[in-house]
């Protein structure tokens, strides 16, 4: 992977699992199911070769408990999953998010609620900016669009992690994973050895040369006023994320109407911007990179300069609450809704744009 | 990272045997007085010294103090990171002094899966209940002794669940009353108790299951011996390592600790025979069982 | 001369000590600390019968018994 010039043509799920390689992922932990399959395939050859460890768990409970554990350790982790499975993970992911273990977190989404279908949705929007387990908590939340994206946005998450202290979740769908195009790899992470070494358990040497107190990953805290304490800490930990909000805009600055969309509709919207504007709509998208934190200062300012929105997503409406309460001050958001099994083309977009953009 | 799977064996384990030795012949703390007396029983190094939380005549203090004996006398603290898990025992790293992990209930196999496989030069252990182990987390344990995980399991079962006020445990015994069977666990409703160290035992990856008790001093000296057999199968690389302990809840059973010492002897060692079901190193004993003084201990017999 | 020490503030007053004695000189005492449990104790005219066996501190959940054993009862161990 050396050579800059080097392109390959992978599919989404593929780029993830090579990102996550490239980062220095040294322990992998899956159980399968569709649409992701290609990463835990991929990581069991990957891992082994790269000198780590790769295990196919019992469960997705499993995995993400596997995960918990290697984390703790200062181990550069991974797993990956979709929607029912991420269901599962969620109990592990709380206790991450709870005693402050990096890790990273790849759903690539499909229909639900229950075992849903296998194709592409964005129904896990709610699960996955608001915490997704119990508890008062967030993880990081990237939302790629095209398979060099998915690669990028792998590599970043395991520095964002340990940076963090905090899960990252990668949220991609079945058209992100499965469809095939070129991405150029990047240099492979020099991890740093030492990376987590005020935090992480490699086994206490309580006495001699070096001693130190025993170390403890928890998130059980029962005295007066702990748990307030370490939550506020967490809360604090979130607003500061605030200033990595990431998005992408096209053709915003003069639009009247700004459609926003995240993901492979963000990108299929971005088509369908491209083609109104070739016949001279005032038409912009606004595509969220980072879910959680939302770009809401950013939403905020164009709906100060009175522009109008229309939120398109491949559920019945999640993402479009945080469009409207970014905007709320301003405006509103009206919504457009890809139905679960459907797999949306430009074209679909374009009438439903012009309808809100007629509306005023 | 290196690979504990592929360690050598024979060299580690020789090694091990010399160092065990080493420790039972000189206690990890000595200390003799102005007239010669010697301190012969004290606080492991490995524990910490402050009062538990644990109720009266509670056996969780005792199993953590043969950890906390094992990891001095073995000279693996410093190189332990443990899982605890959720039940009476989620204040383990009160007073273990190893780096630890809080895992969700049932889950610390699998969290000792991830730690040690991150991290394969470190001795990885887990201290479940039997509610833990048994019930919510039997997928976790049963994976991870069916892998052959480089890991140890102390399983101390009081057939209760204990933290949350006394309900009914996968090992209550029938006829057991307790606060979600209050007439007492019917088989033919509930299932009959479930005898883990019988179940891990059939699995492939499982180098040593045995199962103790702490009712007597007799069978806690036994038990420690299990113990140590359970943290060898780690640190030689045989694989899987398990120890379950019977174990009093005097609070939950509704009895004076002397009491629940004596149903330990009486009630629950017939049903949960003590012994060792496998031991890898031992030809011939894999899948048999060996119950020394199975029951009768010296709190049942005065 | 062999002889156990109790950890007043440690002790919970199991009594499981009592049991396990081989010489029966470990009993309840009066005492109640700041627990409120009433702790083990051996009373001083019975403490020479101590062997040193260390029984009752292996019983003891609450490590709140440490043992000495004398030079002569080593021996004769």
């Amino acid at each position: 992977m050396a050579d800059k010039k080097e392109r390959l043509f992978v599919k989404g799920n593929e780029a993830i699992a090579m990102g996550a390689l490239a980062a220095g992922c040294k322990c992998f932990f899956g159980y399968p199911i569709t649409p992701q399959n290609d990463i835990p395939e991929f990581m069991s050859k990957a891992m082994v070769e790269a000198g780590g460890e790769f295990v196919q768990a019992e469960s997705e409970v499993a995995a993400a408990n596997m995960l918990l554990g290697a984390g703790a350790c200062g181990i550069r982790a991974m797993t990956s999953s979709s929607s029912p499975g991420m269901s599962l993970k969620q109990e592990a992911i709380s206790y991450m998010a709870g005693s402050e273990v990096p890790a990273v977190i790849v759903n690539m989404n499909r229909g639900g609620p229950g075992l849903g279908d296998i194709g592409p949705s964005q129904g896990d929007y709610f699960q996955s900016t608001r915490g997704g387990g119990h508890g008062d908590y967030r993880l990081l939340v990237l939302a790629p669009s095209s398979a060099q994206e998915a690669y990028d946005m792998t590599f970043d998450a395991f520095d964002l992690a340990f940076a963090s202290r905090n899960p990252v979740l990668i949220l991609g769908d079945a058209i992100i994973g499965q469809m095939k195009e070129p991405i150029t790899p990047r240099e492979p992470k020099k991890v740093d050895p030492n990376e987590g070494a005020d935090w992480r358990l490699i086994g206490a040497p309580v006495k001699g040369k070096g001693k130190r107190a025993h170390r403890v990953i928890k998130s059980l805290f029962l005295m007066d006023g702990e748990l307030a304490g370490q939550n506020m800490k967490l809360q604090a930990k979130y607003d500061a994320w605030k200033k990595m909000v990431d998005f992408e805009t096209f053709q915003v600055k003069d639009a009247e109407l700004v459609v926003v969309a995240f993901g492979s509709i963000g990108r299929i919207a971005k088509n369908a911007v491209r083609s109104l504007r070739a016949k001279g709509k005032k038409v912009g998208l606004f595509r969220p990179k980072t879910l959680y934190p939302f770009p809401e200062k950013q939403l905020e300012k164009l709906a100060k300069e009175g522009k109008r929105f229309l939120t398109i997503e491949h559920n019945l409406g999640q993402m479009v609450e945080d469009v409207r309460l970014s905007v709320r001050k301003y405006g509103d958001s009206d919504l457009f809704c890809v139905y679960p099994g459907n797999m949306p083309s430009p074209d679909d977009f374009e009438a439903p744009i012009l309808k809100a953009l007629g509306r005023k | 990272m290196t690979k504990a799977k592929t360690a050598p064996k024979a060299a580690p384990k020789a090694a091990a045997k010399t160092a065990v030795k080493a420790a039972k012949a000189a206690p990890a703390v000595k200390s003799v007085d102005a007239s010669g007396d010697e301190l012969v029983f004290t606080r492991p190094e490995a524990m910490v010294d402050r009062a538990t939380h644990y109720c009266p005549g509670c056996h969780h203090g005792i199993a953590h103090r043969l950890v906390a004996e094992l990891l001095d006398e073995m000279e693996l603290t410093d190189k332990t990171i443990a899982a605890s898990s959720i039940g009476c025992s989620v204040f383990l790293y009160n007073y273990i002094k190893a780096d630890t992990v809080e895992s969700p209930h049932g889950r610390a196999p699998a969290v000792a899966t991830g730690i040690k496989r991150a991290r394969p030069d470190k001795f990885v252990f887990t201290y479940q209940g039997d509610g833990d182990l048994a019930s919510i987390g039997m997928a976790e344990i049963m994976h991870a002794a069916n892998r052959g995980e480089r890991i140890t399991v102390v399983f101390v079962n009081n057939t209760v669940y204990g933290m949350t006020g006394g309900q009914m445990a996968p090992t209550t015994l029938i006829g057991q009353r307790t606060t979600t069977c209050p007439g007492g666990r019917c088989k033919d409703r509930e299932g009959a108790p479930i005898r883990m160290a019988e179940i891990i035992a059939q699995l492939g990856g499982v180098a040593f299951c045995a199962r103790g008790s702490l009712d007597s001093v007799k069978n806690i000296r036994q038990a420690k011996k299990y113990m140590r057999k359970a943290f060898e199968a780690q640190t030689t690389g045989q694989g899987f390592g398990f120890i379950e302990l019977l174990a009093g809840c005097p609070t939950n059973w509704r009895m004076t600790p002397v009491a629940a010492n004596k149903r330990i002897t009486d009630e629950m060692i017939p049903y949960f025979p003590l012994g060792v079901y496998k031991d890898l190193e031992a030809d011939g004993t894999c899948g048999s069982m060996i119950a020394p003084g199975a029951a009768g201990g010296e709190a049942g017999g005065k | 001369m062999s002889r156990i020490t109790v950890s007043e503030e440690r002790c919970k007053g199991c009594l499981l000590c009592t049991l396990v004695c081989p010489v029966t000189i470990i009993r309840q005492s009066e005492r109640i600390n700041q627990h409120g449990y009433k702790v083990a104790e051996v009373p001083a005219d019975d403490m020479a019968k101590c062997t040193g066996c260390a029984s009752c501190a292996t019983i003891c959940p609450d490590v709140a018994i440490e043992v000495w054993r004398g030079k002569k009862a080593k021996k004769a161990a």
